[in-house]
């Protein structure tokens, strides 16, 4: 009896965090105002912002530090294989 | 009061004891939630010749990235890559063989704009004598609140497949028939960019990885100390464990400057199950002059090493696990880089918009706190050896075309 009254309070919350979860994604369409309007954005256009400019060469550098030390990942790219020599 | 703290609590419980299905869900409709931005990346090709030198080993090599657009809500990209390798480095001299290889990579993408949302997959595929490797990966972006804003969340998977090379009877190098391994690795990642103010964009990244199968390099070796025999010590295999779990951050903010500059600072920390930590710090300056784009760099490495890494164990079988691979050991890393882009327009080809030829050097010195040279153990006894230290330069060519 106590467990199908946890059960039923554990689907009870279930279903509220779910409608919460569905809630969050509608208030998507009333998104806070912009503090940086569009046409304040120009600078962020140029190639010098872009975080990455040359996805050919930083893949490549990417691979030659990560092959050469303990730490990986959290640098936006994806790599594959060893060339771990 | 104690009731309703009671019945609080259970709740919270429940709310996070959630079914698979329901997380899924929830999980869906944070990645589905209404889309406000989105862009695909450029109509671009990059040709690239790469060039590692350093500490014995040198890898050449060509790449070449191509990535088209088709209609307006449909990108391909596209990546041959490859190393000719040619190593005589350190750990080679100790327990190999010096050698010559090829590894060559390829990989597909494409991304799909619905909205303004962003769904990326692809594929990548490398394959050298004694390593296979595929990778799947999935992603989504998605810009908000008034396109300030972009969230990424990624899933990667990697099947690695491992040989270890040998020589037969008629001296020709073949994968030895006893030793096949697997390794499979999962990631997720969440990325989040922000416009901050009208000159200054921050990036958040976030990384799980996980591996399981087998992690250790079987040309390399550990060694451990026995005197009156040789050098002092004694070469012996690595025991790795099966698994690793590592969990990296890193924050990046970009700030133009008014002179028509930027500045880049990056920091990173990591640190995994098998003990390592690890801090990362990165500076970047870009300064466009006439038609030339220049680019500066310094990046700053150090990690602890992992729990079961030792230069010289004191006997055979001295712990469970027991690695010598030197990625694993206590060290500091400084890279240095310069670039220079020029950016000029062809005549005749006009659906060439515009291209660029481009020159990289990065010069990397990497100083070992617990990681000796082992080939001069003769002269200075085992132990005693100086810290080893690598010197390498990497260069990078390249041209862009945007069409």
């Amino acid at each position: 009896m106590a467990q199908s009254r946890r059960g039923w309070a554990r689907a009870r919350w279930g279903r509220l965090a779910l409608l919460t979860g569905l809630l969050g994604s509608l208030m998507g369409c009333a998104a806070p105002t912009p503090w940086v309007k569009p046409y304040e954005r120009e600078h962020f256009a140029d190639p010098i912002m872009s975080f990455n400019r040359n996805p050919v060469s930083s893949v490549y550098l990417e691979h030659v530090l990560e092959s050469r030390e303990g730490a990986r990942g959290a640098t936006g790219n994806v790599g594959g294989g060893c060339g771990c020599n | 009061m104690q009731l309703r703290a009671q019945r609080l609590r259970a709740a919270l419980r429940a709310a996070l004891h959630l079914s698979p299905f329901r997380r899924t869900l929830l999980t869906l409709c944070i990645c589905t939630a209404p889309v406000l931005g989105g862009v695909l990346p450029e109509d671009r090709a990059d040709v690239m010749w790469h060039d590692y030198s350093g500490g014995g080993l040198t890898v050449t090599g060509p790449s070449v990235l191509i990535r088209k657009r088709v209609g307006d809500s449909l990108a391909f990209s596209a990546n041959y890559y490859e190393d000719m390798i040619s190593s005589a480095s350190i750990d080679v001299k100790l327990s190999a063989s010096p050698y010559h290889e090829k590894r060559t990579q390829w990989s597909g993408g494409i991304d799909y704009l619905h909205g303004k949302s962003t769904y990326s997959a692809g594929v990548i595929t490398s394959k050298e004598p004694d390593y296979k490797a595929n990778t799947t990966y999935f992603s989504v972006s998605q810009d908000m609140f008034g396109d300030l804003t972009t969230l990424t969340l990624g899933y990667r998977r990697a099947w690695d497949q491992v040989f270890r090379d040998i020589k037969n009877v008629n001296g020709q190098i073949i994968n030895d028939p006893t030793f096949h391994q697997r390794a499979d690795h999962r990631g997720y990642s969440l990325g989040l960019s922000q416009i901050l103010t009208r000159n200054t964009i921050a990036s958040f990244n976030y990384e799980l990885l996980t591996d399981q199968g087998y992690l250790a390099n079987p040309y390399r070796k550990i060694r451990y100390l026995s005197p009156g025999q040789g050098a002092g010590f004694t070469l012996a295999d690595q025991v790795y464990p099966n698994t690793r779990t590592s969990n990296a951050a890193s924050l990046t903010l970009k700030h133009y400057l008014h002179w028509h500059a930027a500045l880049t600072g990056q920091y990173r920390f990591y640190r995994d199950t098998w003990g390592i930590v690890a801090h990362t710090g990165e500076i970047d300056y870009s300064q466009p002059v006439g038609h030339w784009l220049l680019d500066g760099s310094f990046r700053y490495y150090r990690q602890n090493h992992a729990d079961f890494y030792s230069d010289l164990f004191p006997r055979a079988d001295y712990q469970n696990f027991m690695a010598r691979d030197r990625e694993l050991a206590t060290f500091q890393t400084y890279t240095v880089g310069f670039g220079a882009e020029y950016q000029f327009h062809i005549p005749g080809l006009p659906w060439v918009s515009k291209s660029s030829a481009n020159v990289h050097v990065e010069h990397l010195l990497i100083n070992y706190a617990d990681f000796r040279n082992a080939l001069l153990a003769p002269s200075y006894g085992a132990g005693n050896e100086p810290l080893y230290r690598l010197d390498a330069n990497i260069f990078t060519a390249f041209v862009s075309f945007w069409f």
